[in-house]
């Protein structure tokens, strides 16, 4: 740890940040800053690099160049993905991955795995130390099942959860990470109107608990109505970043919208 | 009472069995292609015919030997493990298939200049299994009954059977079998997850040696003879088959599948001619062909009926 004090309000603080894959540009010097506690969002049309950001700030893709600071700790956007689950960065994914054949219970026991420190002696002997803490890894998913409105019994296997129940599962999981920083992609898509209001309200729990939410969406009016600052990205860039009252007259997402998706202004409530 | 050839083959069995356990971890729990994983085994056979025969005149007693077999194939499976753990999938499995087929090839050449392991004739004369005084390559009375010598090796290759599978049902119940199952399921969600995918990939790969270490030294203890043709890549072959059978990374399944596959093979050997001459009066096809002939059937119908293993 560093004495120097540093007035940091920032939790999350990117800049410069660059991916290409071959002659592909996916990100081209992004820089932005979430604060701690905020719901932000990312939105941008189709191949923007939204979910390209996530992956570097996961550490499952390694940036060409740029760096961030999360927590007061700088990373350099090559780091291994357990170092930054580690760190307090926890992520759900567009393309829902669960442990399929794993039960409800079990997908987030596992999240719990890097905050436990069970061995090999450990689950040979089931000494006492063991097994308190297989306990409350036992206690932590089933609260956190609940926590999310998972009411199947905890032993259903997660391929066989309806597709709004597998969205809150991943959700659950990264939250018993002990996450700093919850970063959700896409989390609505494919939700009904109920299930995205109760996502909604989960949100608003999970932020009210303190835990900083970073959030990918298609679903502009969503979003909107949602998140405290709102980011677009364009391509590689990022075009914008303001409040939402802001983002929604803003003239470059407007072009950006208009210009490469068959979404009016008035259904994308901008 | 089942005759000395029967429980032979069951002492057998459960060497397989032993194996079949071990590459269960690698390749039903952690989801990683081995298809060398018979060299861990060839490891333990020959670590415990070079420190008990008269091939480097070392004699030195099975409780230490035993251990050392262990120890020795988890050093070969982590220094395996540790470069080539980072490759997926195919190219994991033909690294691996590459290093079972190394060490067979180590074996089969390691008697010139020095002579370490005899080359393809093998190390014969290992010491028997003692347990203190008490020879299992003997016949011994006790309480009365006459126990020969594959019931002594029966009882225990039975003891350490049952010891493997309390350690895989202890693993598989825990926050490293978890690991292991998330990594099998989905290694990036693994990752994200904050697991050291490496290490814990790793891990399984050493438990898994250790498991095929020990069968080794049993085998070798047991066999009282080994030679590098024991240890192809159709034995490695044989043993991911039972997991297979039994439905990965379940331990019953898996004893089910080494039983299915070792021991009805030589039901059909003995039992293929007799039931011809009850059947037809004569044998009409060769025992030896209807032999695999049914074998490989048994084989499709479980696939057909249980794709999912048993
Ligand atoms: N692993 C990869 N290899 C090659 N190209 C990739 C890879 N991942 C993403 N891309 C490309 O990078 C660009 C950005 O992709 P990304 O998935 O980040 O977009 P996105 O903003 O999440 O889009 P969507 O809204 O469709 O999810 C796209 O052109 C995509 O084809
Ligand atoms: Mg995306």
């Amino acid at each position: 740890m560093t004495t120097s004090v540093k007035f940091d309000i920032n939790l999350l603080e990117l800049s410069g940040v660059a991916k290409h894959f071959g002659g592909l540009s996916a990100l081209s010097n992004i820089s932005l800053h979430i604060r701690p506690r905020e719901i932000y969002g990312l939105i941008g049309p189709n191949g923007a690099g939204k979910t390209t950001l996530f992956n570097i700030l996961t550490g499952l893709f390694q940036a060409d160049s740029g760096r961030f600071t999360f927590n007061n700790t700088e990373y350099s956007g090559r780091c291994k993905p357990h170092v930054l689950a580690q760190a307090g960065i926890a992520l759900t994914f567009q393309n829902i991955r669960l442990f399929a054949n794993m039960t409800a219970l079990e997908n987030v026991m596992v999240g719990r795995h890097l905050r436990t420190s069970t061995g090999i002696w450990g689950a040979l002997t089931r000494n006492a130390a063991a097994r308190a803490e297989e306990h409350a890894i036992v206690q932590q998913a089933r609260d956190l099942l609940s926590y999310v409105g998972i009411d199947r019994p905890h032993n259903t296997l997660a391929k066989n959860l309806s597709y709004g129940e597998q969205r809150r599962l991943e959700i659950a999981r990264a939250l018993a990470t002990d996450t700093k920083l919850l970063a959700l992609d896409e989390p609505a898509a494919g939700m009904n109107a109920t299930e995205t209001e109760d996502l909604k309200e989960l949100l608003l729990i999970i932020r009210a608990s303190g835990i900083t939410v970073l959030l990918i969406e298609h679903d502009v009016k969503f979003i909107l109505g949602l998140c405290d600052r709102v980011a677009v990205l364009n391509y590689d860039k990022k075009i914008a970043e303001d409040i939402p009252e802001k983002i929604r007259c803003d003239p470059a997402v407007i072009t950006a919208y208009l210009g490469t998706e068959p979404i009016t202004p008035a259904q994308a409530g901008i | 009472m089942l005759g000395r050839g029967w429980i032979r083959i069951i002492d057998f069995a459960l060497l397989y069995i032993m194996l079949a356990l071990g590459l269960n971890i690698v390749v039903g729990y952690a989801g990683l292609l081995d298809l060398g994983y018979i060299a861990f085994f060839a490891v333990g056979a020959y670590c415990y015919a070079l420190l008990g025969s008269p091939q480097l005149g070392l004699h030195l007693p099975f409780w230490i030997v035993l251990p050392l077999c262990a120890l020795l194939a988890c050093f070969f499976g982590m220094l395996l493990g540790a470069p080539t753990l980072r490759l997926r999938g195919d190219n994991l499995a033909i690294v691996i298939l590459g290093f079972g087929e190394i060490i067979r090839i180590f074996l089969n050449n390691l008697n010139a200049p020095i002579n370490i392991t005899n080359g393809p004739q093998g190390i014969s004369m290992i010491d028997p299994i003692l347990i203190g005084e008490f020879s299992l390559s003997d016949m011994h009375e006790l309480f009365g009954l006459t126990f020969p010598s594959v019931h002594l090796h029966y009882y225990l290759f039975l003891f350490f059977t049952l010891l493997v599978i309390v350690i895989s049902l202890r693993l598989e119940d825990s926050r490293i079998g978890r690991a292991w199952m998330a990594i099998r399921e989905d290694e990036v969600a693994a990752k994200a997850m904050g697991i050291n995918t490496h290490n814990i990939k790793l891990l399984a790969f050493a438990m898994g040696a250790i498991f095929g270490g020990l069968a080794g030294g049993l085998f070798a203890g047991f066999q009282g003879f080994v030679s590098p043709e024991s240890f192809s890549l159709t034995e490695s072959i044989t043993v991911l088959r039972m997991v297979v059978i039994g439905g990965m990374g379940n331990i019953k399944g898996v004893l089910l599948g080494g039983i299915l596959l070792i021991v009805l093979p030589e039901a059909l050997r003995h039992g293929s001619g007799p039931a011809q001459q009850l059947l037809f009066g004569k044998t009409l096809i060769d025992p030896e062909s209807l032999r695999l002939l049914l074998f490989g059937l048994a084989l499709i119908m479980v696939m057909l009926w249980r794709p999912a293993g048993l």
